[in-house]
């Protein structure tokens, strides 16, 4: 597992102790932000243990099966699952170096992004009207944590995408450019992989009861 | 208009006069003081016309060794305050018997050993592990700067905000009483209502950014950015405990995070993940915050033991023994940490199943450890051993962190751990390796570092003093808070019925004075260096016979530290290159790519502290502005596509003939 | 050790290319070997998908339509599929393989995947076993203790 590529200079020489030409170390920002996204996982880890722990904490009050309607789920799960092979299809764009393609799936994405938010917050607005609002119990501070921190990741998500998309249209296909948006392709896709965990953890086994 | 309560509260949150501590005598005291020697600070700033300086070369810029010393420079400043705490309750509690009460009421009693734990975990010994990691970690692999520049930067100054935070705590409103961990349910709302929870976490989630941040950074640095020829078994040591530490940061910050996160929903939004009610458990806090805090002192204490084997060995003039044994045992460690945090609270309620798995793996994870006291042993053993004074801390170590060490097996035996936990021989062991280990490894650190960073060396008399005063003043300090804690004396209190055992507290209060004059030496020593610095002065680069590529280096290095990368052979890759019969190149140089500096880091760290004010005094306004304030700073910072330049080939050129010529005339 | 504001122009490429250029002229030829970022193709990404969705539209049937009798039964398949859709998703979607970085990616995914089922695990056996050996205790006798 060496970093850098075996840019040694000629071997017929007694042993070079310097470069003779720049060095140019690989590149550190796919790493790098893969690293940050595995911290990440590690925040949900924590916010699904404390639901593994807490979930059943009902304190009299309503419990998943009342509460978890699983075709808006399901419609959410849709919303994310396009919105990856969308982001998928923004990628493909991009190595063929199609500013317009990439931006086109781009918006698509944001539009399933904002689709599966504005749905969620709406499931919270019936949940907390009918009284089971994060307040409620420790399965419900939980439940409205852990769904609520993904959603906020989406978000952050969204923001980021519109941002990229405007900068994009401003400088191009650039290096730069391309290197942030596989950086968000690593985190759109991650947050799709958490949200399998939220809808097998939390509700489809919080219907089962 | 004025006197209308809503606009009030809206204005100013849960601000209001009563919350500066006019009353407290001791806090005026402080706060004159603070105002006096900060104004001459600021007016010496001024006076000099240093703001332009300290703008342009410290604070804007992305340079990992100045990143480091600025790291450095807010450990001691904090290790003041935290020490401040700790002889203020080393005072009270030599004086409290009898009926006496001492001078501090319980209220403010509890708010400093709060204090004192937090400062000295999160703003002395984190920025000191932090800051030699971050000065030396590209030297040693032979790059020019950290992976992430700009990054860096910016985590320095989210510490410093945070640290900033707690500082403000001090003189408006005030602390958490509830421990450095701040455990429910005394830290939800219901029990602690005022802002001192807040403060703690808001304090701490900022600076975990920073230090979050700070982790990746030199995770993908020292993977990424290593000479050529420097394969990972032929890395420094160092650089070894350095990866390990970091990989720990990221995986175990994460869950500090997301575990005050959950505390401050509960005491902003009404949730009960810790309350007593509705189906809250405190004990999931305990559980979770020690998973985290766990790592934590690992996180501590794997750099100190990377100064300690790159110290024996140089000192001891010969090459580490069992080199791949250290990495292993440093890989090993770090997996087990995550292992055993069961052991901080075998007490609170678990059964013998959890007690006895967490008890052996804590009993199993001493073992790497003992593995490298063996390997500096006979690294020692037969070297040609000098007795600077980065060796004497060493040395000093050897012997503190092995006592502390077998206090600590002690306390892993479930049974005897009933009788131990939450004594002050629990306070004892921890300070045991903590002092013995990270603060021993942090002077080794910057008494080895300091020359590399600033051009002469540290006065080794004083350094001396600082050694002794400190070695000593521990063992009176802590040793008889061992025999208190055998004999069922609890931590945390502030008076005591027993008069017959307020002749211990008396020697951990002389204890306590030796060390502030240790401190006081090594203030001394910085003082009386810079004084001396010509005739302590580093001109080669390598004062004591180094064996690692950051001898190779000018004293200070030049922005760019290296102006050929070098090709790596070997371990001990310096010593190697001088055993190869090394010429230093005096051509062929090149321009040279280097980050800009930039003000977005401070900026943002300005930023987290209005937002981080605004939350903990519930002035909403000013948090939802700070917070916008920081994603805007932040998106727009992303729009500047034009972040580096290239260093001229002739300024290279300059500066490399310059230590050429100096160099030239040593050997006269 | 003044920083110069030189911009970095379009003077520098004798070297080759300018630093931040390194790599970005790589989609096309695939001569570098380890250190290209992965990237998928049509192909990948739609068998991806598709495999995605039968991960997903199954667990949803199977607890929407009560299909089997035992929820345990029903609950381990649930987080079985779920198991694989996150592998589906990391190697078509994350491109995940052994050999991005060096083999780095894959090891910190692995440790990361550690932390985590230490973490999920040992906080459920831990506060089971707490729960299990404490008192249980109302509301009101919490709020009353000494």
């Amino acid at each position: 597992m060496t970093a850098t590529h075996a840019n040694t200079t000629a071997n017929d020489e007694p042993a070079a102790f310097y470069l003779k030409e720049a060095h140019h170390p690989e590149e550190s920002t796919m790493l790098g932000f893969w690293i940050y996204i595995m911290s990440d996982c590690l925040i949900f880890a924590v916010l699904f243990a404390t639901y593994g722990v807490l979930g059943r904490s009902y304190a009299a009050g309503p419990s998943p099966a009342d509460l978890f309607e699983l075709s808006t789920v399901a419609i959410n799960t849709t919303m994310l699952l396009l919105s990856s092979i969308t982001y998928g299809f923004a990628m493909l764009s991009m190595e063929k170096n199609n500013t317009r393609s990439t931006l086109l799936w781009l918006g698509i994405t944001g539009l399933f992004g904002v689709a599966f938010v504005a749905l969620e917050l709406n499931e919270f607005y019936h949940l907390i009207l009918e009284g089971a609002g994060p307040q409620r119990s420790a399965f419900l501070s939980a439940f409205f944590t852990l769904v609520g921190t993904h959603g906020l990741h989406v978000t952050c998500g969204i923001i980021w995408l519109v941002t990229l998309m405007v900068q994009v249209g401003k400088r191009g296909l650039i290096h730069e450019n391309k290197r942030r948006l596989m950086c968000l392709s690593m985190f759109w896709h991650f947050l799709d992989v958490v949200w399998i965990g939220v809808f097998s953890f939390v509700y489809l086994m919080g219907v089962l009861g | 208009m004025f006197s209308n309560p809503d606009l009030l509260k809206f204005i100013f949150g849960r601000l209001t006069l009563d919350s500066i501590p006019y009353h407290e005598p001791i806090l005026i005291v402080t706060f004159i003081a603070v105002a006096i020697g900060g104004g001459a600070v600021l007016g010496l700033l001024t006076y000099f016309r240093l703001w332009g300086y300290l703008w342009n070369e410290w604070f804007t810029s992305i340079d990992h060794k100045k990143i480091g010393i600025m790291y450095m420079v807010l450990a001691i400043i904090m290790l003041l305050r935290g020490f401040s705490d700790a002889l203020l309750m080393r005072m009270q509690q030599a004086m409290a018997f009898n009926g006496n009460e001492g001078y501090l009421p319980p209220h403010h009693y509890d708010q400093i050993f709060t204090a004192h734990g937090v400062i000295m975990i999160f703003f002395v010994a984190m920025p000191l592990v932090t800051g030699l990691m971050n000065f030396a970690v590209p030297l040693q692999i032979g790059a020019r700067d950290v992976s992430f520049p700009f990054l860096n930067n910016f985590s320095f100054w989210m510490t410093t905000a945070g640290s900033m935070l707690i500082m403000i705590s001090l003189f408006i409103g005030e602390f958490a009483r509830t421990g450095w961990l701040a455990y429910p349910p005394l830290s939800e709302s219901a029990y602690s209502p005022d802002v001192g929870v807040d403060y703690y976490i808001w304090g701490l989630q900022i600076a975990g950014i920073g230090t979050l941040l700070s982790g990746v950074n030199l995770i993908a640095t020292i993977v990424k950015m290593r000479a050529p020829g420097m394969t990972m078994m032929k890395m420094p040591i160092f650089t070894w405990t350095a990866l390990c530490t970091n990989v720990l940061i990221v995986a175990a910050f994460p869950v500090l995070t997301a575990v005050l996160a959950l505390l401050t929903l509960d005491r902003y939004a009404g949730t009960n993940f810790f309350t007593n009610d509705l189906g809250g458990n405190p004990m999931m806090y305990v559980n979770l915050i020690w998973i985290w805090g766990h790592p934590e002192v690992y996180i501590l204490i794997l750099p100190a033991f990377g100064v300690f084997s790159e110290v024996v060995s140089t000192f001891s003039s010969k090459r580490l023994f069992g080199y791949a044994s250290m990495v292993y045992a440093t890989v090993v460690i770090t997996i087990l940490s995550y292992l055993v945090w069961l052991h901080h609270f075998f007490t609170m309620g678990s059964g013998a199943s959890v007690n006895s798995f967490f008890g052996i793996t804590t009993m199993i994870i001493s073992i790497p450890t003992g593995a490298k006291i063996f390997n500096w042993l006979f690294t020692m053993y037969r070297g040609r051993i000098r007795f600077e004074v980065p060796m004497l801390w060493a040395m000093g170590f050897m012997v503190t962190f092995v006592i502390g060490g077998m206090t600590g097996v002690m306390l892993a035996v479930p049974p005897a751990d009933f009788v131990l936990h939450n004594s002050l021989f629990l306070i004892a062991h921890f300070h045991n390796v903590i002092i013995g280990g990270v603060v021993f490894g942090a002077f080794a650190g910057i008494n080895y570092w300091f020359p590399k960073a600033f051009g002469f060396k540290l006065d080794p008399f004083w350094g001396k003093m600082s050694f002794w005063f400190w070695l000593v003043g521990f063992y009176f300090a802590f040793m008889p808070l061992y025999i208190l804690g055998l004999m069922g004396v609890t931590r945390r209190l502030s008076q005591f019925e027993d008069p017959s055992l307020q002749i211990y507290f008396v020697i951990a209060a002389f204890g306590a004075g030796l060390i502030a004059i240790g401190i006081a030496s090594f203030l001394m020593q910085i003082f009386v260096s810079i004084k001396n610095r010509h005739a302590l002065a580093d001109v080669t680069g390598d004062p004591w016979g180094g064996r690692t590529l950051e001898w190779s280096t000018s004293s200070p290095p030049p922005s760019y530290n290296f102006a050929l990368t070098p090709i790596v052979y070997d371990h001990d890759s310096w010593w190697d290159m001088k055993n190869r019969g090394h010429i230093r190149p005096t051509d062929g140089f090149l321009p040279i790519h280097m980050p800009k500096s930039t003000g977005t880091g401070v900026i943002l760290g300005i930023l987290s502290i209005i937002f981080g004010f605004g939350m903990v005094w519930h002035i909403w306004w000013m948090a939802a502005l700070g917070f916008v304030a920081m994603l805007v700073v932040t998106i727009v910072h992303t729009f500047n596509y034009n972040r580096d330049f290239y260093i001229p080939v002739e300024e290279v050129i300059r500066t490399e003939n310059a230590r050429t010529k100096i160099l030239a005339e040593q050997v006269q | 050790m003044s920083s110069n504001a030189h911009t970095s122009d379009t003077k520098v490429d004798d070297h080759g290319h300018a630093s931040h250029d390194h790599g970005g002229h790589d989609h096309g030829g695939h001569g570098h070997g380890g250190h290209e970022a992965a990237h998928g193709t049509f192909n990948s990404y739609m068998t991806g998908f598709v495999l995605s969705v039968i991960l997903t539209v199954i667990p949803f049937w199977l607890v929407m339509g009560k299909v089997i009798e035992s929820p345990v039964t029903t609950a381990g398949i649930v987080m079985a599929l779920g198991a694989v859709q996150i592998v589906v998703h990391m190697v078509y979607f994350l491109h995940m393989n052994t050999k991005s970085e060096g083999g780095w990616n894959a090891l910190a995914l692995t440790f990361t995947v550690v932390i985590v089922v230490i973490t999920l695990s040992g906080s459920l056996w831990v506060m089971h076993n707490l729960n299990a050996n404490m008192m249980p205790m109302s509301p009101e006798m919490m709020r009353n203790m000494p």
